[in-house]
């Protein structure tokens, strides 16, 4: 890379950087006061997919699959660390539902005991509200061995298991 | 270094740089082990899952000076149906942060390891808040702060016990009554289970006083520990009373 192009590169890093603010809906980091997916008015408001933090986000848009909008919590339950519900952005997320008339909840928190604590306990909130709450199944790796599975992960693998269409 | 084998049961995991991770572990002979499990947050690392909390495991480790290294992993039980109910899952979190409490580095605690262990199997069969309660009440037994439930705890009187003081050590009388008021229910619930009936206690189904006991013995603890315990203070106490405007 030559010099000026670094240079280039750094100040645009910079001004990134200094541009950058948290969506004031979602908490999505994006340029303006409304990130990109709040501010698109194709995304289906109805569906919310909850996710722990803005790169997971990222994640779930490469798979193309989902067209509703998100809520960013900020992080997992973990007492043991000290968070609580109250460090997360949990009734932010409460208070979107009728507003934005949302029907379901889709919760998207990593698959490790932090994120099913934080998964089964929004869950306990949302269902006697009437939304309908899901949580995103857990399976194995694609391109990956069965032989390298490990226990868990198989064991919730098997007990998901699907009918064949033949 | 010297290579060792322990079981062990996950208390806690901490991210390590860009792959690794720090796990703390319970084991009977090492006591709390701090062990750092390197490239676990690939994908494909198998190790990964196995070291998640929750998970009893035999490991085989490189003692180190500061962090100890794990090499291998085998999962004795991962505890799924703990993590799969908030009610089961929430005392099950409440343990882990008691033993991480009390665990020490390198103090070998195989009657608590095992105390542990066998807390968080019945704990996949019974989702009673007992079972919390029979581990807090033998946690203190170990600790040798066992309870005074039999007589009043300050003046060896007889019944009726009408209280629980932590500062005092268990039940006391009408005439040495302060702090927790409690039931003649709950005082009998609690004889059986400190006198080692636990199972029997499960086998019968709520009582009606089983919340009160749980919540006496975790408060036990906690003043033994001289803090407050965050598992049930942020989850137990927080989801069922929040609501959508609070
Ligand atoms: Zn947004
Ligand atoms: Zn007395």
């Amino acid at each position: 890379m030559a010099k000026e192009d670094a240079t280039r590169l750094a100040q645009a890093i910079v001004e990134v950087k200094e541009r950058t603010v948290l969506c004031s809906v979602c908490f999505n980091i994006g340029i303006a006061e409304r990130c990109a997916i709040c501010a698109d008015d194709r995304r289906d408001g109805s569906i919310l997919c909850v996710v722990e933090d803005p790169r997971d986000i990222v994640a779930v848009e490469r798979t193309r699959e989902f067209k509703g909008r998100y809520h960013v919590l900020g992080g997992a339950l973990s007492p043991i660390e000290g968070v609580g519900p109250e460090q997360l952005r949990v009734r932010e997320l409460l208070g979107r539902l009728e507003p934005e008339g949302v029907t379901e909840v889709i919760l998207c928190t990593n698959p490790n005991l932090e994120g099913e604590a934080t998964a089964m306990y929004l869950a306990r909130l949302l269902k006697p509200l009437g939304v309908r709450t899901t949580r995103i199944a857990s399976g194995l790796p694609v391109g990956g061995d069965l032989e390298y599975a490990d226990e868990l992960t198989l064991g919730r693998a098997l007990e998901g298991r699907r009918e064949v269409d033949a | 270094m010297a290579l060792y084998r322990d079981e062990g049961v996950v208390l806690r995991t901490m991210r390590l740089g860009e792959a690794d991770r720090i796990i703390t572990l319970a084991t009977p002979e090492h006591g709390k082990v701090r062990a750092v499990a390197k490239g676990v947050r690939k994908t494909k690392s198998r190790i990964g899952a196995r070291l998640e909390p929750l998970s009893h495991v035999t490991m085989l480790c490189w003692n180190g000076r500061e962090l100890d290294v794990v090499t291998q992993v085998e999962v004795l039980s991962s505890f799924r149906p703990l993590r799969e109910e908030l009610d089961r899952m929430v005392p099950a979190m409440t343990m882990l942060e008691i033993v991480d409490q009390v665990a020490v580095e390198r103090h070998p605690m195989p009657e608590l390891f095992m105390m542990l262990v066998g807390a968080l199997k019945t704990l996949a069969t019974s989702s009673s808040p007992l079972v919390l309660a029979g581990f807090c009440w033998r946690l203190l037994t170990i600790e040798g702060v066992a309870p005074i439930v039999e007589c009043c705890a300050r003046c060896g009187g007889p019944d009726p016990l009408v209280a629980f003081d932590g500062s005092e050590g268990g039940f006391l009388c009408r005439s040495c009554r302060r702090g927790q008021a409690v039931s003649p229910e709950t005082v009998e619930l609690v004889r059986r289970i400190v006198g080692g009936d636990l199972g029997g206690v499960l086998s019968e189904g709520p009582h009606g006083v089983d919340d009160d006991v749980e919540h006496l013995a975790v408060s036990a603890v906690e003043r033994h520990l001289d803090r407050r315990l965050r598992t049930t203070r942020h989850l137990l106490d927080a989801a069922p009373s929040a609501s959508p405007s609070g």
